[in-house]
């Protein structure tokens, strides 16, 4: 019990760290494959960290050529509400060009809240099941 | 169990976000919570906290002001700003209701809230800010029993 205390404290502790450190901002890689752009993101994703990344996915998707975009959320340590905002959005705009945006990689409480707003049911595909894939 | 308060008060911008939620943990590790505590907390207060700086200031600087209090195993917190209020409180906690849509913003942040914590109550009034009150039992482990 008492070894699960500690394991809490760390926890918090490399939480606060990263915080500090300054990791609190989104990283993004990308990989393009024919008309699949996989993008896998690192950090906190909130409504601060939101802006950028939006400006950054719409100045991908610019190109036509995408028509499937894969999020993989394997790096994202946390996510609130924002985070839904840019995937809806992006979403729409895949939709609209009748391509499909796909997530992959999400932890059990970015999961959670993805799967709150129903936002698994809306992509078609099932939560968890691809939980730790990477495609970047 | 000990109780204990603290309050913090900080500019309502964006970049306060992620402080405010790892000060509300930080706080909240005294009750032992689990990861999974830690992280409904810290999820809640990043919701509470942005709906003041994007709904409470609008784009205004304001300031920001989170108290959180430990009593018994009870973790509380209000986060409160001085904007300009939500008319209908009712309205705003619908699920995927949102007044700023161009924002792209998903309407979820109290239900969020509301699924995360124990209990939310809203204190609202139009042109005098709004506050948000959140509360959040944590389980006893161990010695804390």
């Amino acid at each position: 019990m008492q070894g699960a205390k500690n394991l809490h404290r760390i926890h918090l502790w490399y939480a606060i760290y990263l915080y500090v450190k300054g990791d609190a901002c989104m990283q993004i890689k990308t990989r393009r494959d024919g008309a699949v752009l996989a993008v896998h993101l690192t950090g906190e994703l909130d409504h601060h960290s939101a802006a950028p990344l939006r400006a950054e996915l719409d100045a991908l998707l610019q190109d036509d050529g995408i028509g499937h975009l894969v999020l993989d959320l394997g790096g994202v340590s946390f996510m609130d509400s924002s985070g839904l905002g840019v995937v809806l959005g992006r979403y729409k705009i895949l939709k609209a060009r009748r391509g499909s945006l796909r997530i992959i990689g999400a932890s059990k409480p970015v999961e959670r809240i993805l799967k709150m707003a129903g936002v698994y049911a809306l992509l078609g595909q099932q939560e968890g099941m691809e939980r730790g894939a990477s495609h970047v | 169990m000990f109780d204990n308060e603290m309050q913090v008060s900080f500019l309502g911008i964006s970049q306060n976000e992620a402080f405010a939620r790892m000060a509300a943990a930080a706080f909240a590790s005294q009750l032992n919570p689990t990861i999974e505590e830690l992280t409904d907390i810290r999820t809640a207060v990043s919701e509470a906290v942005t709906n003041a700086i994007i709904h409470g200031y609008g784009g205004k600087r304001g300031i920001v002001t989170m108290r959180c209090t430990i009593k018994d195993r009870c973790f509380t917190v209000t986060v409160r700003d001085e904007g300009k209020g939500i008319a209908d409180v009712s309205l705003a906690m619908q699920p995927f209701y949102t007044s700023m849509p161009n924002l792209e913003r998903s309407g979820m942040g109290f239900a969020v809230m509301e699924a995360f914590m124990d209990r939310v109550t809203v204190e609202s009034e139009l042109g005098h800010g709004t506050a948000v009150t959140m509360e959040k039992q944590i389980a006893a482990v161990g010695c804390d029993e």
